[in-house]
């Protein structure tokens, strides 16, 4: 069947034998994106986490064929060195990733909850932010998302005053 | 720490390394003998350095643009090492960090541990040889650069990698250009700790970038061209012995190029992941299973007093004591079967071809994975290419890594590179696990309320024997397992009479390395019945403890972890606002740590609010890195501690995914972690393992005075 989708900005159209295929792989294995990494293969860990019209979804468990028409946001559009996502930024600030595995499905999962949630509280981060780091570098990611949302509120700041 | 001096003789030379690489340098480093490295084992624990003897060995190349490239032969699994080795070679290079790039030696370059990376020793052994080969590298490339401006050496001074007298500069990258003999000066003198730029300094990690913004960088990023995707049928059940496989159905699944059938197992070879799982999915295979195993078999099998004891700590008469007296405490603690749970699965992304192979994946033990894969299929060790990647997580998880083999057999039978990676439930089902234990501790007190005598039994699986990387003949020697005994020790030696008994378990389903070893449970077990004995006593614990601690440099180093732990943490024995603390201490490949928990039950859960951490690993190359695996270790300590049990039931191992198999996560993370670092030690010493063992015994001791309760088994449960 026939898939078209944008991602990361690029519209995009595939040939896919089978619309169960999960995003992951085709991210990965087709389109050759390797930062949304596998872990579970059964939404439990949050490894795969990328965005799917906005929304943090985890890749491994969501046919190519619902991604029809939708805007897929990864790791690699999120931002890059010279134009960081706040989230990115402070996840350099704070030196957060140890092995890095699981760290871009954080960062996905952060990036989607500041859209809905610009300042979180701890709880509402504990509630939001289900994935798994084995290296369980969750008080440096805690740091991070407080510190994303300030960096997010200071960008918000500089457009409003350009705006007035 | 090899005292041997790199020898005088011819380095290594070649050029045209593709678009970065102008010079390569190599040189045979310390023939140090796996004897020593044994010799080291045994002692205290540690995993040496074995560097390769026989060949010239790449360390660094000085790149065109002036950069230099550091192949290391330790890999790089999140604990920092990549940069700790960074910091080091740069003060020694007189380079900046932005010009060190780190990449993992592969095997075909000679610079390959012998051993392993792990057992937290990968900064503290190449704290000397690595300075040195960096000192003596800068020497060399100076004296090539005296000859080329025509200026002595003396007189040419270093910064950022460019020479320059009072008339020119030049850079390495024009100093080594075209040279094609080198001689190797006499290894200089090391450079004044002080003088150190990097060397103790919170340096941001050299991969911090490349994990923020989703560099490919791990085994299972590995690509080649043409490449095929594999999928293993792997046993269920424990001690599954394959036997044959009806594949009709596989074979004409959508996207099948092959079906490959061997003596162990079975596997396919599609075009996609996806095909490759979903034919293997439909593989009917055969197991031969002699017995059904149950969590409460080997919950039996794992008792103290079943099956031979090694006494590997003694002093005094604390048998004699201990049966003789109506006083003696006696205490029984457990701990339960740990799963790896590391995010990245285990496999690799092989090509074999018919004179060659190169294997690409997230191991911890290349020169062991590269001789079975060899042996496996038919080639010569030199054959074969292991191509380290950065590992999504070790844990001691890829220390036996043979799973790179089927990857190689799959490749070998289409031809092609094949990919083939465990699915999660096989990652949980067929991983190396951290053994079960049973510890049973004696104590008695003196009429002053100090302990007289103590005895800890540590009954526990295999953690070190079964791995390849320990010779047999050890198995001899010893006869008790090292890795299980690790933490389990008496570290008061002004008690006048303690003993250590270990009980070695061979169990029926594989246990190995997990992250610190025996320490976690052992520490759980002996800081909690200290506790037990300082109530009993009516003392303060900490003080207990002080009072008896020997007064020599590890007895020194322990008291002043605990006692800046006491003081940062404010400790109390008293409930405060429903809250307490509780404290525990180890000592793990000589870094003392100290931990206070303060803990309360909310929901009749047991919540962590803040953690105290003083540690003394030596000199810290890099204060934020130890500091990032004091934070780290504390919550996977406690996630060990207060969640994760892995269960047997009909022979199976479960829970297999993450969630049923609970770890903590975001939610348990105390709001504050307050990490002490002490300095005790002019050398490094060993950091990621030492700062998980105290946690479980803390939580454990501050439950006990919030709710008089006291919890001897691991997962804490409180009903």
């Amino acid at each position: 069947m026939k898939i078209s989708f944008v991602l990361n900005g690029v519209s995009k159209s595939l040939e896919i034998a089978d619309g169960n295929t999960p995003l992951i792989w085709v991210i990965r294995d087709i389109l050759d994106l390797k930062g949304t990494k596998f872990g579970c293969g059964k939404a439990a860990c949050g490894a795969c986490t990328l965005h799917v019209d906005g929304n943090a979804i985890r890749s491994c468990s969501y046919p190519i064929q619902l991604v029809e028409g939708k805007q897929i946001t990864t790791i690699e559009g999120l931002g890059n060195e010279e134009n960081p996502h706040p989230v990115q930024q402070a996840w350099v600030e704070e030196i957060v990733p140890q092995c890095g595995y699981c760290q871009p499905g954080f960062m996905m999962a952060t990036a989607a909850l500041l859209d809905k949630n610009p300042a979180p509280t701890d709880e509402d981060i504990d509630n939001a932010i289900t994935n798994v780091c084995r290296c369980a570098t969750y008080y440096r990611m805690r740091k991070a998302i407080h510190r994303a949302a300030e960096l997010n509120a200071e960008i918000n700041a500089n457009i409003d005053v350009q705006n007035s | 720490m090899s005292k041997k001096k790199i020898s005088r003789r011819k380095f290594l030379v070649r050029g045209g390394l593709g678009s970065i690489g102008v010079l390569a340098v190599g040189t045979y480093v310390f023939r140090n003998p796996i004897r020593r490295g044994i010799a080291g084992a045994i002692d205290t624990g540690e995993t040496p350095y074995v560097g390769n003897t026989n060949a010239p060995i790449i360390w660094f190349e000085v790149t065109s643009e002036n950069n230099i490239i550091l192949h290391s032969p330790k890999v790089e699994m999140g604990q920092g090492t990549f940069t700790g080795l960074a910091q080091m070679a740069a003060d020694e290079l007189e380079v900046s960090m932005e010009q060190m790039l780190v990449v993992h030696a592969n095997s075909a370059s000679g610079n390959m541990d012998g051993f392993a990376t792990g057992g937290s020793t990968s900064i503290s052994t190449l704290w000397v040889p690595l300075r040195e080969l960096a000192a003596t590298m800068r020497e060399m490339i100076r004296n090539e650069a005296a000859v080329k401006m025509g200026i002595s050496a003396e007189n040419l001074s270093i910064s950022n990698g460019v020479f320059s007298s009072d008339r020119k500069t030049m850079t390495y990258a024009e100093a080594v250009k075209d040279v094609t003999e080198w001689e190797i000066p006499d290894t200089p003198a090391l450079k004044d700790i002080k003088a150190y730029k990097f060397i103790g300094k919170p340096i941001p990690r050299v991969d911090l970038k490349d994990k923020v913004f989703g560099t490919p960088m791990y085994g299972m990023d590995a690509t080649m061209p043409d490449m095929l995707y594999g999928a293993v049928v792997r046993p269920t059940k424990i001690g599954a012995k394959f036997i044959d496989a009806d594949t009709l159905k596989a074979e004409s699944m959508p996207g099948v190029v092959k079906i490959v059938k061997e003596k162990d197992f079975v596997g396919v070879i599609a075009n996609s992941q996806t095909e490759a799982e979903n034919a293997k999915n439909v593989i009917d295979a055969k197991w031969e299973v002699e017995r059904n195993w149950q969590t409460s078999d080997i919950e039996a099998m794992i008792a103290v007093g079943k099956g031979e004891p090694f006494v590997i700590q003694k002093e005094g008469s604390a048998k004699d004591i201990l049966e003789d007296s109506e006083d003696t405490i006696i205490s029984e603690y457990k701990s339960p079967i740990g799963a790896h749970a590391q995010l990245e699965p285990n496999g690799a992304l092989a090509y074999v071809e018919a004179d060659k192979a190169t294997i690409m994946m997230s191991t911890q033990v290349v020169k062991i994975t590269r001789d079975e894969i060899a042996d496996r299929i038919g080639l010569d060790s030199d054959q074969v290419n292991i191509v380290p990647t950065f590992l999504g997580g070790g844990f001691g998880r890829r220390l036996h890594t043979p799973n790179g083999i089927q990857a190689a057999v799959l490749s070998k039978a289409v031809g092609k590179p094949v990919k083939c990676f465990f699915s999660r439930t096989e990652e949980f089902q067929n991983d190396t696990f951290r053994p079960p234990t049973n510890h049973v501790l004696k104590g008695k007190l003196d009429a002053n309320g100090m302990i007289e005598a103590i005895e800890h039994n540590v009954s526990s699986g295999d953690v070190a024997w079964g791995s390849p990387m320990l010779p047999g003949i050890l198995e001899h020697i010893l006869g008790a397992d090292l890795g299980a005994w690790r933490g389990g020790m008496i570290q008061y030696g002004e008690i006048p009479n303690y003993r250590t008994i270990s009980w070695r378990k061979k169990l029926p389903f594989a246990t190995s390395w997990w992250r610190s070893l025996g320490l976690l449970a052992n520490t759980f077990a002996v800081e909690s019945f200290m506790d037990e004995l300082a109530i009993a006593a009516k003392k303060n614990p900490i003080e207990f403890r002080l009072a008896q601690i020997q007064d020599d440099d590890r007895g020194f180093r322990l008291k002043e972890v605990i006692k800046a732990a006491e003081e940062k943490s404010g400790y109390t024995d008293e409930v405060v606002n429903g809250r307490a603390m509780g404290f525990a201490a180890s000592t793990d490949v000589n870094t003392p740590c100290a931990q206070v928990a303060e803990v309360s039950i909310e929901n009749n859960e047991i919540k962590v609010h803040k953690v105290t951490c003083a540690m003394d690993p030596g000199l810290a190359v890099n204060p934020d890195q130890v500091r990032a695996q004091c934070e780290g270790a504390i919550i996977m300590g406690m996630s060990a501690s207060m969640f994760e049990k892995m269960e047997v039931e009909d022979g199976e191992l479960t829970p297999t995914i993450y969630g049923p198999y609970k770890m903590a996560t975001m939610r348990n993370t105390p709001k504050e972690i307050d990490v002490v670092l002490l300095q005790n030690s002019g050398v490094p010493g060993a950091v990621g393992e030492p700062p998980l063992g105290p946690i479980g015994a803390a939580v454990a001791n501050a439950v006990f005075r919030l709710t008089g309760k006291r919890l001897r088994e691991m997962p804490l449960k409180l009903t």
